[in-house]
């Protein structure tokens, strides 16, 4: 709501000199929020005067333009000389001149200058260059009895002005007109506010253009008054049309601006209908199947059921409270005017508007609900203004059907507003402060009740109150205090594990990123899933914010691999990225529909469950890629490129900082390369891959060859961690390390054969590691050699030659029942 | 050698004659003198304390002195053995330590040589800064609580408020999955976790809820459709808006330093009544003027907006079953992305969701 801040000064008696950011700031601490100050015309220094043409002549020059040579009276000694390009005024009006020293807009200076063989002697204005719209189809030419030769144009136009943007929530709808601005002001200084709905007149109820209404739930209030004898092509005062204009709003004609002020004005919106093309009796009802309406913007619009509608015995002349219908629209041939001052429901409204989105001032106000009781001043204040400044007469009386619902009263515990504010307010501060924002109040037995005025319709519960009375106190008398909240437990385990997880990732050289979770069907075929892919059945979105990518994601990659290229792009190839969040998977049994609940109680265990169960499954992923240089080359030697075993090893790391015990099996999955996949396995269940990508994914999402990844479901990680963790215990007896290099087929995994050494060495082990790997000439072909140091220690005594060798023998049997291992001399 | 006698020629034994021995004591110690290095050092121990050292021959030749000669002659003797063993242990640990000294020298690097080696890691700060407001109010005695970012209808709005005909329910705002009859949307707040904590938890319930937030915004500088919040919800006996003003100092000094306090504009939510915007006091001009003037934080407002808070909505205790006769709460949320730009200087919140490594490296592991 863009508030002028004249307009406000009609009905509060503002100190001349209060600084507009004052106002703004008293203004927001009340709840009304600031968005901008403006002061228009302020850029305008004059001499601006209103001149009168005496007499022009029309100039034809060579390079094809006419100007007229006018002789302007500016009510000087003599009369100006002034080019002038527009042809659009006659000898006789009332023009805006700016003269020589005059700056506009823009910082437009004015000087006498030498043009089409003339010195021009300052300019002739159109209402572009004074900042008053877009029209520069031709100069400005003032009504005839509105000013005269020689006026300060700056005042005669109301060019200047201070004009306050507010942010109005949903709550204050009467803050989306001048009345409830003011009133608001008022209330800031403590002055008094001369309510227009009280000044103004009412019109007459009695017999006037015939109305009725099919349903009074849909329109409380439907009153209509008649202009006759009207001259719609009359202008528009100045100041009514630089108010309409500065409150953001274009004027157009007298009776359309005229309408659109006193809307601003009192907050209802008012419809003029030429009465003319109307036939018959105006009938309030819900549309008809099939019915169509040609609103006020050209378009033509089947209408559903559950619209509103104006209508006459032609059918819908107008979506009521929303916009009306062209063929009944005033227009300069209008003389005779019905004028329509209503109020309607506001869901209905809501509804509307926004199933023909049409987000029109008029819906904007009746959606969060208006004042009805003052529709009758309302219409009789555009009938007055009209024949003020358009001739005609208003009719005698109006119709007037239905009769507002008066708020219902609340009644509230004295004592509720400190309990909620938290500090002392007292019965009588919070009668004052109800009765300020306009309640009818009574107190008495410990209990306020509060009758709400009829243009606060948002005034409904205890609660409502309570805010009404310390927004009115001020909000910053809300002392600070800290509750104390009973002794917490801490992060819970999943919370601490997360942490650890993602530290443990970051420590390992990753740089976690936070992407979007909607990918496309695109993303499927460039990690080359097939059709039956499980990752392929995803929820969609009904309204994606991209069409490319309506789905939600189940699996991490494809944002992860995004997030990499752009990184390659931006020349920082080397590098690798991790992502902990949820995907999505659709809950099986789609078409599961959510039970019906209220909110006048807590839902059933059971219907909570059932509502529990619409929702899809959405465990936590960890993703991980990489790519480029893991290990640069650098005075320390050479450099080592990421490959798959960097996507493993951080799945190994991952389960590490859990302690988790996982297995990494040879596996294939896209979209990693099929040599260079492993699957992760936590008891006995895939929870993750990891490997190198496939060449083709690689492509496909711009990213390096070679290219590694992992993902893992980390919920089934983190379940699994254990709760505490026991203490090992440490033997201090000697060691015995045995070597032994085992030689197995190329196509055994390194995993199997570490697995065998270990069950067959028992207890005595203390660990076995992988330190070679070998295949050639000295092993055959198709086979490899793997080296293991083992370490053996018991934990009470000093294990014998013979002890040790036992050992050795029975891990190297092992591994030649299970894997066929050979020991290599 | 001479084996013991009975018939003494004192000439016969001038090498234990005072001179002899302080000559060959003087020689020994002129060797070890000279050893320059420790390997010479060895060969002047062998000259000067071996066997065939004139000391070590001398000193044999006692037994074959007269025995009223062997007392005077084993002192002088071993004085003079006792001199050169302590002359080498001398000049070794000297040698020791030139040695050391050079190897020390000779061992210097090039320290400024850089080692960036293993690569750097870093989380991500809309991460780190979920907890570290987390932290702030688990100190406090509260937890975290947590929810879905896929939501029912009814807990993302009936529960808290927003009746079926609200303007937020329009695919304008809400992102929904299909089938839209199944009532399921992208959560457009953290306040569905505010639904969750009150039907799960036992009163009285001080939670926090960070998490993922989505609205139909198209992303630019200040905004992005994929963003994160945190909400807090406290029900207890007895709770009031000056509860919640001491919250949120709490938090505001926590976040951004000591004095930051926060103010109260009335505003408008369904979940709340009553309800206010919350402002920081600038935390770089304090709103001190003359700084406050030129603050390009606050941009001269001297506050900063923060987000929003209020009172619970009774409506809202009784969708989730909580007596409101008994009970009061309060409930405030803040976006982090806003957090993070406002307190860490993020210009652009692309940043924060295109994951260039360089943005995110430059927060390290926490915040």
């Amino acid at each position: 709501m863009r508030v002028p801040v004249s307009w406000l000064r009609d009905y509060v008696d503002l100190p001349a000199d209060l600084p507009v950011t004052d106002l703004a700031n008293r203004l927001t601490l009340l709840g009304l929020k600031l968005e901008a100050i403006e002061a228009p015309g302020a850029d305008i220094v004059g001499p601006l005067v209103v001149g009168r043409v005496l007499a022009y002549d029309s100039e034809q020059h060579s390079n094809g333009k006419t100007v007229r040579w006018c002789q302007v009276d500016v009510a000087e000694e003599n009369v100006r000389g002034i080019v002038c390009g527009a042809a659009n005024f006659d000898a006789g009006d009332l023009v805006v001149v700016a003269l020589p020293g005059a700056v506009l807009p823009g910082g437009f200076g004015i000087t006498a200058r030498r043009t089409y063989g003339h010195i021009s002697d300052g300019m002739i204005c159109s209402a572009r260059e004074l900042g008053l719209g877009d029209d520069h189809r031709g100069i400005m030419v003032l009504g005839k009895d509105l000013a005269k030769p020689g006026d300060d144009a700056l005042s005669a136009l109301h060019l200047r002005d201070d004009v306050i943007e507010f942010e109005i929530n949903p709550d204050r709808a009467y803050a989306l007109s001048v009345r409830g601005v003011a009133r608001e002001a008022a209330t800031a200084y403590g002055l008094d506010f001369a309510d227009p709905a009280r000044t103004f007149p009412a019109a007459r109820a009695g017999a006037g253009y015939p109305v009725s209404v099919e349903d009074p739930a849909d329109c409380g209030m439907f009153v209509t008054l008649e202009v006759s004898g009207f001259d719609a092509t009359a202008p528009t005062p100045p100041e009514l049309a630089r108010r309409v204009q500065l409150a953001g709003m274009r004027p157009i004609s007298l009776p359309v601006d005229v309408t659109n002020y006193v809307m601003l004005e009192l907050g209802t919106p008012i419809h003029g209908y030429d009465k003319a093309a109307l036939t018959g009796p105006i009938a309030v009802r819900r549309a008809r199947t099939g019915e169509t309406l040609t609103t006020l913007d050209g378009v033509t619009r089947t209408l559903d059921s559950e619209d509103l509608l104006i209508t006459d015995d032609s059918g819908p002349i107008g979506m009521a409270g929303v916009m009306g219908g062209a063929a009944t629209e005033m227009t300069d041939e209008t003389t005779d005017i019905v004028i329509e001052a209503a109020s309607f429901d506001p869901v209905v409204i809501a509804r509307g508007a926004r199933r023909h989105k049409l987000p029109s001032e008029a819906a904007k106000r009746f959606e969060r609900g208006v004042d009805a009781t003052i529709a009758p001043v309302a219409a009789r204040r555009v009938a007055d203004l009209l024949v003020r400044y358009g001739g005609g007469r208003v009719a005698p009386t109006a119709t007037s059907v239905g009769s507002p619902a008066p708020p219902a009263p609340i009644t509230i515990s004295s004592r509720l507003p400190a309990e909620i504010a938290g500090f002392g307010i007292g019965a009588d501060s919070a009668v004052e402060a109800l009765r300020t924002v306009g309640c009818d109040v009574k107190s008495n037995d410990g209990k306020i009740t509060a009758t709400p005025p009829p243009w606060r319709l948002d005034l409904t519960d205890p609660y409502d109150l309570v805010e009404e009375v310390v927004r009115i106190i001020g909000y910053d008398k809300v002392p600070s205090v800290l509750p104390a909240a009973p002794a917490g437990r801490g992060l819970t385990k999943q919370q601490r594990l997360r942490r650890r997880v993602s530290r443990a990732v970051a420590s390992a050289g990753y740089v976690e990123a936070v992407t979007y979770p909607f990918v496309g069907q695109q993303d499927w075929s460039a990690l080359g899933l097939d059709a039956a892919d499980w990752r392929r059945t995803t929820l969609r979105v009904a309204n994606p914010l991209s069409d490319e990518e309506p789905l939600l994601r189940t699996t991490l990659l494809p944002g992860l691999l995004r997030v990499l290229g752009r990184n390659v792009g931006r020349a920082q190839g080397d590098v690798g990225v991790y992502e902990m969040a949820s995907v999505f998977l659709p809950a099986p049994g789609d078409g599961v529909r959510p039970p019906q609940l209220g909110v006048d109680r807590a839902p059933t265990v059971e219907e909570f469950k059932a509502l529990e169960a619409t929702l899809p499954a959405q465990p936590l992923h960890l993703g991980v890629v990489v790519a480029g240089q893991r290990t640069p080359a650098g005075w320390w030697g050479s450099g080592r490129v990421s490959c798959w075993a960097d996507a493993v090893e951080i799945c190994r790391e991952v389960a590490r900082s859990l302690g988790v015990a996982i297995d990494v099996l040879p596996g294939q999955q896209p979209p990693w390369h099929p040599g260079r996949c492993a699957q992760i396995v936590l008891a006995d269940a895939v929870i993750g891959h990891a490997g190198e990508l496939h060449p083709k994914v690689c492509q496909a999402y711009g990213v390096p060859a070679r290219a590694a990844a992992a993902e893992v479901n980390l919920d089934a990680l983190l379940a699994s961690a254990p709760d505490s963790i026991t203490a090992p215990a440490i033997s201090t007896y000697p060691v015995g390390k045995e070597d032994v290099a085992l030689v197995v087929d190329a196509g055994v995994s390194a995993a199997d054969v570490e697995r065998a050494l270990r069950a067959g060495a028992g207890r005595l082990l203390e660990a076995a590691r992988l330190f070679d790997v070998y295949a050639g000439e000295q092993v055959g072909a198709g086979k490899k050699s793997l080296a293991f140091s083992l370490r053996f220690r018991a934990p009470d005594h000093t294990l014998t030659d013979a002890e040790i060798k036992a050992a050795r023998e029975a891990a190297v049997r092992a591994a030649t029942d299970h894997v066929g291992a050979v020991l290599r001399q | 050698m001479s084996g013991p006698n009975s018939s003494y020629d004192p000439v016969e034994v001038t090498p234990l004659h005072p001179d002899e021995v302080a000559a060959m004591r003087d020689a020994a110690l002129e060797t070890i003198f000279r050893a320059a290095t420790l390997d010479q050092l060895k060969e002047a121990r062998l000259a000067t304390t071996g066997d065939r050292a004139p000391l070590s021959l001398a000193n044999r030749e006692i037994g074959a002195l007269p025995p009223q000669a062997r007392k005077a002659a084993g002192q002088r003797i071993g004085q003079a053995r006792a001199a050169v063993n302590a002359a080498l242990a001398a000049r070794r640990t000297e040698l020791e330590a030139e040695h050391e000294a050079r190897m020390l020298v000779e061992e210097s690097v090039d320290v400024t040589l850089p080692y960036d080696r293993d690569p750097r890691g870093a989380r991500h700060p809309l991460t780190t800064l979920q907890e570290r407001i987390g932290d702030v109010f688990i100190a406090m005695g509260w937890e975290i609580a947590e929810g879905p970012e896929a939501e029912a209808e009814w807990l993302n709005f009936d529960a808290l408020n927003l009746g079926p005909d609200h303007p937020a329910r329009s695919m304008q705002d809400t992102i929904f999955l299909e089938p839209e009859d199944a009532g399921v949307v992208l959560r457009t707040h953290t306040s569905p976790v505010q639904a969750r904590s009150l039907l799960s938890r036992q009163l009285p319930v001080y939670v926090v809820c960070p998490g993922r937030t989505y609205r139909t915004d198209e992303l630019d500088a200040t905004h992005t459709p994929v963003f994160h919040q945190v909400e807090g919800l406290a029900v207890d006996k007895g709770l009031s808006m000056a509860h919640l003003k001491g919250t949120l100092d709490t938090f505001a000094a926590a976040m951004f330093g000591d004095g930051i306090t926060t103010r109260f504009r009335p505003s408008y939510f369904p979940f709340t009544e009553p309800s206010a915007e919350v402002d920081l006091i600038c935390f770089v001009c304090r709103g001190l003027p003359p700084e406050v003037e030129s603050c390009r934080t606050c941009r001269g407002e001297g506050w900063l907006e923060w987000g929003g808070c209020g009172v619970v909505n009774p409506r809202v205790l009784i969708a989730c079953g909580v007596d409101p006769e008994e009970y009061s709460g309060f409930a405030f949320g803040m976006g982090i992305e806003r957090t993070l730009m406002v307190r860490n200087g993020v210009a652009d919140m692309r940043d924060m969701v295109e994951g260039d490594v360089r943005f995110t490296l430059a927060f390290g592991m926490e915040l």
